[in-house]
């Protein structure tokens, strides 16, 4: 992510940054969730909100009761069809700039009822935009917080400049994990690894 | 009272609506015909030395089976099966009342099979019929408020039928 060329210049006790840094800083420090848990997976988020995995270090603990004072709505849960609507009026209530977290295999993907589930949306992403996706059944909290740390992220690539008078477009944060492993035997290549089983 | 005379009792005050009484199982449970189930389950509540005052659950059983070729193999015609969860708390017995019903009234797909409602015997059981409902498609007359409780008001069929199909879209939001 680059950096104004001003930030931290100067010695201490003289703070120069711009006024994109400045607004991206508030916003990603301030990040209030929506209380929305639909299933099993919001257990895993208020574990992330209590003081174990507190939440709140990230500025994001302040769980609102309202769509109207909230940025992020980390759906946590199964969305049944009925409850599809719901959720995109309460995505539609919310001001922006806000983000949505699809935590768990339900929300990302139907997960465990994707095959036979007569009432669940597969994937939340068919309902409202989804910026993150969380997996797991249920993901653990340090999961959560990391979805919410790529949030952060996307803020934090928020640009309002404009150069020659045409908007600089958002940068968007590349996972600072690679997610390159070591297949283990070279030699004797895994097989069948991926046959369909049942 | 033993079991005996517990079916002589039965039998003698409904004759032919109570059809078969098996007490020798885990769950003891008596079938009795559509007809008669308002009036069996009025009798259980009421009796002095049976009172089965609360009604645990109702649920539906979809005998059927898609696929053809097991279909065949089957020790069963398809059918529905209406069961009850009696309980007393006073006496701490329990008993399954069970309906037959066919999956189809009249045999016209789409018209519900019905069974007389027990919600004004147990209010409890108003709730578990339109759950039933809901999901089974059996039809309670005179039910005060058969409508869908789980599913949306506008959901077409009934999800725990053995031939349910899946919707492929609801309201825009493509199913798989
Ligand atoms: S992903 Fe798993 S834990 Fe989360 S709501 Fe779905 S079933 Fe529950």
């Amino acid at each position: 992510m680059t950096k104004p060329w001003i930030e931290g210049r100067f010695e201490e006790n003289v703070v120069f940054t711009t006024l994109e840094q400045a607004i991206n800083w508030a916003q990603q420090s301030s990040i209030w969730p929506m209380t929305f848990g639909l299933a099993c997976c919001a257990i895993e988020m208020m574990a992330a909100g209590a003081s174990r995995y507190d939440l709140d270090r990230f500025g994001a603990g302040a769980f609102r009761a309202t769509p109207r004072q909230a940025d992020l709505m980390i759906v946590a849960g199964t969305v049944t069809y009925k409850m599809a609507s719901r959720v995109r009026r309460l995505y539609n209530m919310m001001p922006d700039p806000k983000y949505v977290i699809a935590m768990g295999a339900c929300t990302v993907g139907g997960g465990p009822y994707f095959k036979y589930g007569y009432h669940v949306v597969k994937g939340v992403d068919l309902v409202v935009p989804v910026d993150v996706y969380v997996p797991g059944c249920p993901p653990r909290p340090e999961a959560l917080l990391e979805g919410l740390m790529r949030i952060q992220d996307k803020i934090k690539g928020k640009r309002i400049n404009k150069r020659n008078g045409v908007r600089v477009e958002d940068e968007l944060p590349i996972p600072h994990h690679s997610g390159w492993v070591d297949a283990p035997g070279g030699d004797a290549p895994l097989t069948d690894h991926q046959k369909i089983t049942g | 009272m033993s079991g005996k005379q517990f079916i002589e009792r039965l039998e003698k005050r409904f004759g032919d609506l109570v059809a078969r009484v098996e007490l020798e199982a885990i769950d003891p449970w008596i079938e009795v015909e559509p007809g008669g189930v308002v009036e069996l389950c009025r009798y259980l509540r009421d009796a002095e030395d049976l009172r089965f005052n609360y009604c645990n659950s109702i649920c539906v059983v979809d005998y059927f089976e898609p696929d053809a070729k097991k279909a065949a193999k089957t020790a069963w015609s398809p059918h529905l099966e209406v069961v009850y969860h009696l309980s007393s708390i006073q006496y701490k017995t329990t008993l399954v009342v069970k309906v037959m019903l066919p999956r189809w009234k009249d045999g016209v797909p789409g018209q519900l099979p019905e069974v007389p409602s027990v919600s004004g015997i147990w209010s409890t059981a108003d709730w578990h019929e339109r759950e039933a409902y809901d999901l089974s498609g059996v039809w309670f007359t005179g039910h005060p408020n058969l409508q869908r409780i789980l599913c949306p008001e506008d959901w077409v069929g009934y999800p725990l039928r053995k031939d349910y199909e899946m919707p492929l879209e609801y309201h825009g939001i493509r199913g798989r």
